[in-house]
């Protein structure tokens, strides 16, 4: 078995809650430092953004059997934002909801003032973690490109309690939101480079921002390929992007359905296949994938008999997280921590990590 | 530093007393079977003889503790809004743990590397730290389940310690360790210790060779990973355990927690709760994946955390304090020393990885 055999789909919320511990411990006399909602809030925020802290752990590069490779994220920088209280989410506000598929729902959210969301940097690849309080906390990829500054999109998958309770949200609702964490694609690395995106389902969401990323700065990066695959096309999300994809010369995409459907105009067959038929060259090039773990075996397959090696495939895993800032111990591959030295890694990396994906 | 002092027996409780009225003191005491760490009241009889059954780990992370309260509102003008508002709520309480032993106070060492790091820290966990002091008991009897002299620690060591007292004839010498212990020796109960600093150090000194030879586990975060795919070895060395978690609830080094919210109606608190890797939900995922799927699994992370993926972030620190309570109170006698042994000591079968 593969490590990456096993990957999960990266946007899938990974946190099934516990049920509801009742614990002994008595309730505090008083709360401490009171934080209003959204607009003083993120004012008082955006005021400690110069307190930034990029003090990396180093340490965390030493695997004990590690035969030093490339670390895909160079830094494991601070978001000051989280740097007094990692715990403490900001407010924001549910500002338009799309119903992707029958159990897909796209949240966007504007964080406190427009200044806030004029300030929100982030990578493409980085992940939040969403709040409904009374319900829990769970980590979605922010899918809308750190070059687009209206608002942050996730697209949520219900599967579990959290989730369920986010699918109840509509425009105007507040959500907790913790977000960036994590270290998000190598973007940097990357230019010049050809690019061949493969998504499948919900896997498409990470993808998303980086291709949208890299069409917001389409001349750092060579050829782009898109090959993305649903069940059917009911359970193709951002469908109504799709036509701009198609349309656009820069650009290449490929859709795919798993079998047949009246009036799709697109590929059918199964994503590895389409894959080869595409005959992506690994000259220069680069392959991003998302999908289920089926997918991903197959595709990584795929992408080995095209000849891509190792370290030019680059996936995005999920793993059950809790507080997303690397000290609640869950996420842990040996000692790498997902929420804090991935979610993004190259399969060559995961390579290196114990078996335990 | 402050000069040692000598603590006599007879003043032992007036001079808890007298701290006590200053901060809050949790001391070791009897409660049924057990020893544990409950608030100093005048005419509580200390149990200074015993490792406690549970060690001091709750008084700077506790068990369960509030994150924050969030309160959704209502707006009154627009009955489509609700806004919520967060209360982060951090109390830290003075408090001075008084008859812990070395290993328990070494536990927040290994805390402090992961909560108070360098990337994210923890403001609970640091605020409870800064208010907390740590008077040690050096051990000069061991148990056969201790082994903090083979984890980098030792019966006398003062790692994490703000005051360290060593048993005397009829009372302790009592030396500061830390500046902030040091007020706690300006007290009239307490005479000057003299020539008895020095048979102190002699006692501790000799405390550690009583243990036997460590064992040199530093080998064990390279061997750890080379087992790592062998099943066969963790399937065996778990096969006994029942998942219990025993383990990681009286463990001075198990830091690993979950964060759930309780609520009723419009209002209610996220609480951040020890959590037991030892337990099948702990890694369980959503869509119904888990990496950790067996005990086996499971078993191996927990031992695998502690002498090589910490002791490889740490420096070579092991996240072990050598308290032996997982053994002691592990209800089939699962012996983590045992396993790591092995491990180190295991021939690998011939198979490669793929």
């Amino acid at each position: 078995m593969t490590p990456a055999s096993t990957k999960k789909n990266a946007t899938a919320p990974a946190a099934k809650k516990n049920p509801a511990k009742k614990t002994g411990s008595k309730p505090a006399k008083s709360t401490a430092k009171a934080q209003k909602t959204a607009e003083p809030r993120a004012a008082k925020k955006t005021s400690k953004a110069s307190a930034k802290d990029s003090a990396k752990k180093t340490a965390a590069q030493a695997i004990p059997k590690s035969s030093a490779k490339t670390p895909v994220a160079a830094a494991r920088p601070i978001n000051p934002h989280l740097a007094a209280n990692p715990y403490l989410p900001e407010i924001g506000t549910i500002i338009e909801t799309i119903q992707e598929t029958h159990n897909i729902k796209t949240f966007r959210i504007k964080l406190g003032s427009d200044e806030r969301m004029q300030n929100f940097a982030f990578s493409p690849g980085q992940v939040g973690q969403l709040s409904v309080f009374g319900a829990g906390e769970a980590t979605f990829v922010i899918n809308s490109p750190p070059t687009r500054k209206d608002y942050l999109q996730f697209s949520v998958m219900r599967v579990g309690e959290v989730t369920a309770r986010l699918h109840t949200l509509s425009a105007g609702d507040r959500v907790g939101v913790r977000a960036p964490l994590g270290n998000g694609f190598p973007i940097e690395s990357m230019q010049g480079k050809d690019i061949v995106f493969i998504g499948g389902g919900i896997g498409m969401a990470p993808l998303r921002t980086l291709l949208l990323y890299m069409l917001d700065n389409r001349d750092d990066y060579g050829k782009i390929r898109v090959l993305y695959g649903a069940r059917s096309p009911q359970d193709m999300a951002f469908s109504y992007e799709l036509p701009e994809w198609l349309e656009r010369t820069d650009m290449e995409t490929v859709l795919t359905i798993d079998r047949e459907a009246e009036g799709w105009e697109h590929q059918v067959g199964l994503i590895p296949n389409v894959l080869l038929e595409m005959t992506p060259t690994p000259d220069n090039a680069v392959a991003v994938t998302c999908g289920p773990p089926i997918m991903i075996k197959f595709t990584l397959q795929a992408l080995k008999k095209l000849g891509f090696q190792d370290d030019q495939i680059i996936t995005t895993l999920e793993k059950r997280m809790k507080c997303g800032v690397g000290l609640c111990g869950r996420c842990n591959i040996g000692t790498k921590y997902v929420c804090v030295d991935g979610p993004v890694f190259t399969y060559a990396q995961l390579r290196e990590l114990p078996n335990e994906l | 530093m402050a000069e040692a002092k000598y603590l006599h027996h007879d003043k032992l409780s007036a001079w808890l007393e007298e701290v006590a009225g200053k901060m809050r003191v949790l001391a070791p005491v009897r409660q049924g079977d057990a020893v544990v760490f409950a608030p100093y009241a005048s005419g509580v009889q200390v149990e200074m003889d015993k490792q406690a059954t549970t060690p001091p780990k709750g008084v700077v992370f506790p068990a369960s503790e509030e994150l924050l309260r969030y309160d959704y509102q209502k707006n009154p003008e627009q009955p489509g809004q609700v806004d919520v508002e967060l209360l982060p709520v951090i109390q830290p309480e003075p408090t001075l743990v008084f008859g812990c032993r070395s290993c328990d106070a070494r536990g927040f060492v290994i805390f402090d590397r992961v909560y108070a790091g360098q990337t994210y820290k923890d403001p609970y966990y640091l605020a409870r730290r800064e208010a907390t002091l740590f008077a040690v008991i050096a051990c000069l009897r061991h148990d056969i389940t201790c082994f903090c002299h083979s984890v980098g620690g030792g019966p006398g060591d003062a790692q994490g310690a703000d005051l360290l007292l060593t048993p005397i004839e009829d009372g302790y010498v009592v030396e500061a360790v830390s500046e902030r212990g040091a007020p706690l020796l300006d007290s009239p109960l307490l005479e000057p210790a003299r020539d008895k600093v020095e048979q102190a150090q002699t006692l501790r000194d000799k405390a550690p060779r009583n243990m036997g030879n460590p064992t040199d586990f530093a080998p064990a975060r390279d061997k750890l990973m080379a087992v790592f795919d062998d099943m066969d070895f963790w399937e065996d060395v778990s096969a006994k355990c029942i998942s219990c978690g025993a383990c990681t609830y009286l463990c001075p080094t198990c830091y690993c927690f979950n964060i759930t919210d309780e609520g009723a109606g419009l209002s209610g608190r996220r609480v951040r709760s020890w959590d037991n890797c030892m337990s099948s939900q702990f890694t369980f995922e959503a869509s119904g994946h888990n990496p950790r799927p067996t005990k086996a699994h499971r078993l191996k992370n927990r031992v695998g955390h502690k002498f090589s993926y910490y002791p490889a972030l740490h420096d070579g620190l092991i996240s072990c304090c050598g308290c032996g309570r997982c053994i002691k109170s592990c209800p089939v006698s699962v012996d983590i020393r045992e396993i790591v042994v092995r491990a180190m000591g295991h021939a690998l079968p011939a198979k490669d990885k793929d």
